[in-house]
């Protein structure tokens, strides 16, 4: 493989002394020629101008050509800029969730069939969603617990819909890798604090999804939902 | 040949790549200070039209991709998916399918201009051939991509094809059975396209890249088909060339964005927007309007084998063309019997366009006829002839003459040299 720059190129070839590049070449015949045969004034001879400026190794040239020039190269760059973005916005978003996809962004629950104590799981975009009936000795357990025992406080209130607090729903990923929690079941281990524990790494969370012992770091997060009537809720 | 590059630049970040890797000096040579005639008018812009078409067929190809499946039962659904749900997946797709013909459109202008001006000749035979190559491997990506949304068209146009090599005699069905993957178009054959459809692009870029390459030892033609005599005769590819490239791009752009957002379905075939069907052919099978010529020359010959080979050999013929066109002039102006030819040929090509549009009926079965003989009459008979017999017209001295008038020596150019055929 021959070495850019070794030579012999066709146009070090075509070159009477091989030495020049090409480029300081054309410009001073260019120049030259632009000079003799076309008098007209302006753009050729702000290109032989800016030609041969670059030939001597000078900054850019003075003059009202220079800026004209800069003034076209910010236009036609902003141009090519505002154009580029505008073609590849689109093929960036295609990648975002597609029309159909968010379709499917909402569900309808019914919690008719859920006996008090048991949970079920749903599936909301591709995730889990636990809803979980609670006891009252449940909803009093979670609602007593006071928030400095919580690594992660928040109210049992904040975490229901008022109203319904036989009703919690969370999102069912463990907030420390991802497994999904057992305990829906109450055959299910459901960990020291009775709602839920994670068989990966033994994260347990109370009844109200709210983390108890470690390593998660937060309580399982309520998906955006509101009840349509007293037995049934929609998800998203 | 070890040893660090010299490198001529002055950033430090550049110098230091440059030094070890010299592709900053590789770009100079090649896009920055390339020595390009001065006289290029525009349909020297095509070749970079072309690769800018090429970009983003494969672009948008690949988000396309994304979205597709390539599976009997899914795939129309899968397109109108794309069409309905996926965010601007109607722009990608209408980009990405005009863009096939914007591709050939473009490709085809380019090699008019390689014919008219004689760019085939030595010592571009192998820059010409690899343009070959790369318009068969257009072709067959071209119907391999019209068979991906699975319509009507789309169906049976890739029965049609493939059963084109049934023609063959004792092999010719065991062929075909391969192509297909088992004993009809179905999930096999769609699978395997799909995975061919999205490799030869790459092998395209591979081809246009030697071909790129190529050029740049012999250097480009011009439309006096002389070669420059020396610096007086070139100007730096930047930025004479990179501005009027860019200028032809604006309108390249222009032309494609009416196509895309005005009449996207222009082009296409609606019976394409009806789901495969392996029971009803449709009324009219016709390809995309690139591939009509050929599929003109392939019906206007009334034997099976005889059509293939007619049509394969249309393109084959190309292959041969620096050898069978015996002048050693390049450009059309100086040749004024060829000029002419060369203009029927054009015009001969489009009307085997239109002959390929239209059932092979009454008088058109004649046109086709008539049409697929002046083709092959041309390359076979009248190049060969004509270079013998022609008068050409006197070449000029260099290409600076012409431009700048007065000619004569220039300072710090090369003395002018006695003329030059060829």
């Amino acid at each position: 493989m021959r070495r850019v720059g070794d030579g012999p190129f066709p146009h070090e070839w075509l070159l009477a002394g091989g030495a020049e590049s090409a480029a300081a070449a054309c410009g001073h015949v260019w120049s030259v020629a632009t000079r003799r045969n076309q008098p007209r004034p302006g753009f050729e001879d702000m290109m032989a101008t800016s030609l041969s400026a670059s030939d001597h190794g000078a900054g850019s040239p003075h003059g009202e050509g220079t800026s004209k020039r800069d003034f076209l190269k910010l236009v036609t760059g902003a141009a090519a800029l505002v154009g580029t973005g505008a073609i590849v916005w689109p093929l960036i978003d295609s990648m975002n969730p597609s029309q159909d996809v968010l379709a499917l962004g909402s569900i309808e629950v019914n919690l008719d069939p859920i006996q008090a104590g048991m949970g079920i799981t749903v599936l909301w975009r591709g995730k889990p969603i636990f809803v979980r009936h609670r006891t009252e000795k449940e909803i009093k357990e979670a609602e007593d617990v006071s928030l400095s025992a919580l690594s992660d406080p928040e109210t049992d209130a904040a975490r229901i819909k008022a109203g319904h607090a036989q009703w919690i729903v969370v999102v069912g990923i463990c907030t420390h890798l991802g497994c999904v929690p057992l305990g829906n079941k109450p055959s299910d281990p459901r960990g020291e604090w009775g709602g839920w524990f994670c068989p990966c790494h033994g994260s347990q969370y109370d009844t109200s999804g709210r983390v108890r012992h470690g390593p998660a770091p937060a309580n399982l997060p309520v998906p955006p939902y509101a009840f349509e009537t007293d037995t049934k809720i929609k998800i998203g | 040949m070890v040893g660090l590059h010299k490198s001529e630049f002055k950033n430090p970040l550049v110098r230091w790549i440059d030094t070890r890797l010299p592709v900053f000096t590789m770009m100079q040579n090649e896009y920055g200070s390339f020595p390009t005639p001065r006289n290029f008018n525009y349909f020297w812009n095509f070749g970079a039209l072309a690769m800018v078409a090429m970009m983003i067929m494969i672009i948008t190809g690949i988000f396309l991709a994304m979205n597709y499946v390539p599976n009997t039962a899914l795939a129309f659904d899968s397109v109108e998916r794309i069409m309905r749900d996926v965010n601007y997946g109607w722009l990608i797709r209408y980009v990405h399918m005009n863009g096939a013909s914007m591709f050939f459109v473009v490709v085809y202008i380019h090699i008019f201009r390689g014919l008219y001006y004689g760019s085939y000749k030595t010592p571009r035979e192998l820059l010409w051939m690899l343009g070959v190559v790369i318009l068969l491997l257009m072709m067959m990506t071209a119907f391999m991509g019209y068979v991906l949304p699975w319509g009507q068209m789309s169906y049976w146009g890739a029965t049609v094809i493939t059963n084109l090599f049934s023609a063959f005699p004792i092999v010719g069905k065991s062929i075909v059975t391969w192509l297909w993957g088992g004993f009809s178009v179905d999930n096999p054959t769609l699978n395997r396209f799909f995975s061919l459809h999205y490799l030869l692009p790459f092998v395209i870029v591979a081809v246009v890249f030697l071909h790129v390459a190529a050029l740049h030892i012999t250097g480009s033609n011009n439309p006096l088909g002389i070669e420059p005599k020396g610096p007086q005769d070139t100007l730096p590819f930047h930025p004479y060339y990179t501005v009027k490239d860019s200028v032809g791009i604006c309108v390249f752009l222009i032309v494609y964005a009416a196509l895309v957002f005005f009449a996207p379905n222009f082009l296409g075939n609606p019976d394409n927007y009806i789901p495969a069907n392996p029971m009803v052919t449709p009324a009219e099978i016709v390809p995309e309007w690139y591939l009509l010529p050929y599929y003109a020359i392939l019906r206007s010959v009334p034997n099976k084998l005889g059509g293939v080979l007619m049509m394969f050999g249309s393109i084959l013929v190309l292959f041969v063309l620096p050898w069978l066109d015996t002048s050693p002039v390049r450009s059309a102006r100086f040749r004024p019997i060829f000029r002419q030819l060369v203009l029927l040929l054009v015009i001969d090509v489009i009307v085997l366009g239109d002959v390929g549009a239209h059932r092979p009926e009454g008088w058109w079965v004649v046109v086709g006829r008539l049409a697929t003989t002046y083709y092959f009459l041309f390359f076979l008979v009248l190049l060969p002839v004509v270079g013998k017999l022609e008068r050409p017209l006197k070449l000029p001295d260099s290409i600076s003459k012409p431009v700048l008038g007065g000619g004569g020596p220039l300072p710090g150019g090369a003395p002018a040299k006695p003329m030059e055929k060829a």
